[in-house]
């Protein structure tokens, strides 16, 4: 299935009717995408702001116009919306008690032939460093605007994370206002939670497999009744067994699943984006074979997780 | 939530609530450094701060909340005696709450933090961050028709060296933020200087610019009460170099210790 549009342009043109709709709402930028917002910018030219390539700039101008009420968006690359300007982030929202909702392009490694510069595979690790944050991980164009509107509704700062790599169906069940996983198949044994747009590799390495399938589009807060619920009892010598697959660091979620488990014998393992940079360019595709996150890949290591439990 | 943290100073507030004058500072000043013979001197904001709360901004206690109010921003977080000196004279919160700075159950630390400080607009102590901020608020001000509503943002000289102090003179310079001014307290503290002085940076990028010595009160006034359409503006506050204010201060340690 082919979509007819990407969540870059489902992201603009949202923000383009929040901006009609509420006059709180404004969009901060750092010339990316600025040509998606002309016509914004003719409209609201107070609320649709391009401060230049500025990143810490947009960033504290948000922090500044939530100190004066306002509800901000700010969007630029990953890297440069979130590593560039975290201490922005940490004090300019969080320590002012301002919120802002942050809105990245670019992934974990969407544009390959960039390099790393253009590459954020830890932006949910780092952030996950300060209290407070909503993370929002489409895995479908179609399921944008729900997950920006209801980030944009909240009170909370959120980050809603945007990739050009996407599942063939949107799951709408997944992108409510509670963020609850979405079971998308039911099986006896362990449960493979599948976040944004791992989904579709998931379906296809687990195929034949005993397993529940979740999938996740909100991230933070996880919905941990449901992983509570979905892995099972786990007993000793039979431990429940939960395999994360995450289109960002791996392990960036382990934390909270093991706590949320911690009453029960549980096994967890971590797939996602290893932290040893691929010096390499080509495609997406090829990346997601040395990150094992291939359909093959993730196959190899669920097989090996599973076997192990059983022997 | 001060107030929460404070403990019982709410039931004190009735008392010691009137505002103070410039007068009272000395006598506040020493209830924070508990050192007698600290002059005003060593205070390099304090002028400034006082001018601004007593002559400049439309902002009180009772406004604290306004939406349309005029902000003021401390940049420069460090050494905030002076700020809470003054919103103490100026009756944000209890003079007593200045006995036990930076103790486990005040509210008044070191670097001000704005959900603990009434009155403090930001929260600050890394250097860089207010004036981008400052930027920000001035936009919410406008794109909310807040249109007589100013913000005025105090930072060091020594705190231009921050690069993103100069993202934010650019920007508000081409977009011509003018509700926006920043008081730049010049105490040639900056390591490697700003050769043809601090003022020059701010003017290249279209802001108004004056340069005033920084502990004439009524120069001062003058200055943060000029505005210009479509321009943003600094106020270069010339007081003594820190170099020299240091060597004053440990001449009066010396003194003392005599």
């Amino acid at each position: 299935m082919t979509t007819s549009t990407d969540m870059r342009t489902e992201f603009a043109r949202t923000v383009a009717e929040l901006l009609d709709e509420d006059p709180r709402t404004a969009v901060v930028l750092a010339d990316i995408s600025a040509d998606l917002f002309t016509e914004s910018a003719h409209r609201h030219p107070d609320r649709t702001l391009n401060v230049g390539i500025r990143e810490p700039l947009m960033l504290s101008v948000a922090g500044g116009l939530s100190l004066t009420g306002m509800r901000p968006i700010a969007h630029s690359y990953a890297p440069f919306l979130v590593e560039r300007s975290f201490e922005q982030i940490k004090l300019d929202l969080g320590h002012q008690d301002a919120r802002a909702v942050l809105v990245s392009v670019g992934a974990s490694y969407d544009w390959t032939q960039g390099g790393r510069t253009h590459q954020s595979p830890g932006d949910v690790a780092v952030l996950d460093s300060l209290p407070g944050f909503a993370v929002h991980v489409p895995g479908h164009p179609d399921e944008v605007p729900s997950l920006l509107r209801h980030a944009v509704a909240a009170d909370r700062s959120a980050y809603v994370r945007l990739s050009n790599r996407t599942n063939a169906a949107p799951r709408p069940a997944a992108v409510t206002e509670a963020g609850r996983i979405d079971v998308v198949r039911r099986g006896g044994g362990a449960l493979v939670l599948a976040v944004g747009p791992m989904l579709d590799p998931v379906l296809a390495a687990t195929a034949g497999l005993d397993v529940t399938v979740g999938y996740a589009a909100t991230v933070r807060p996880l919905d941990l009744a449901a992983v509570r619920d979905l892995a099972g009892t786990g007993t000793p010598g039979d431990a429940a067994d939960v395999v994360l697959v995450e289109p960002y660091l791996a392990g960036t979620s382990s934390r909270l699943v093991d706590e949320a488990l911690a009453d029960r014998p549980h096994r967890t393992l971590a797939l996602g984006v290893g932290r040893t940079e691929v010096r390499r360019y080509g495609t997406p595709e090829e990346h997601d074979v040395v990150h094992g996150l291939d359909p093959a890949g993730l196959r190899r290591s669920i097989d090996g997780f599973l076997n192990r439990g059983a022997s | 939530m001060a107030n929460a943290i404070a403990g019982g100073s709410v039931v004190r507030m009735e008392t010691t609530l009137s505002p103070l004058g410039y007068d009272d500072l000395p006598r506040l000043l020493t209830k924070l450094t508990g050192d007698e013979k600290h002059s005003l001197s060593a205070h390099s904001t304090l002028d400034v701060l006082w001018v601004l709360y007593d002559r400049v901004l439309d902002v009180s206690p009772a406004t604290v909340d306004d939406p349309a109010r005029d902000r003021f921003l401390l940049s420069k977080g460090h050494g905030p005696m002076a700020y809470y000196a003054v919103l103490a004279a100026k009756g944000f919160f209890p003079v007593e709450w200045l006995a036990d700075f930076a103790s486990f159950d005040s509210p008044l630390g070191h670097h001000p933090d704005r959900v603990l400080v009434p009155g403090a607009e930001i929260s600050s102590g890394s250097l860089g961050h207010g004036l981008p901020l400052g930027a920000g608020v001035a936009l919410g001000l406008r794109a909310q028709g807040h249109i007589a509503s100013r913000v005025v943002v105090l930072v060091g000289d020594a705190e231009l060296d921050e690069g993103t102090n100069h993202e934010a003179i650019a920007y508000a310079g081409a977009t011509g933020l003018d509700n926006l001014t920043v008081v730049v307290v010049d105490n040639q503290s900056a390591t490697h200087g700003w050769p043809g002085g601090v003022a020059e940076r701010f003017a290249v990028n279209g802001w108004l610019t004056q340069v005033v010595d920084g502990r004439d009160r009524a120069a001062l006034e003058a200055a943060l009460t000029k505005r210009s359409p479509g321009q943003p503006n600094v106020v270069v506050a010339v007081v003594e170099p820190k170099s020299a204010a240091q060597t004053e201060q440990s001449a009066q340690t010396e003194q003392s210790e005599k």
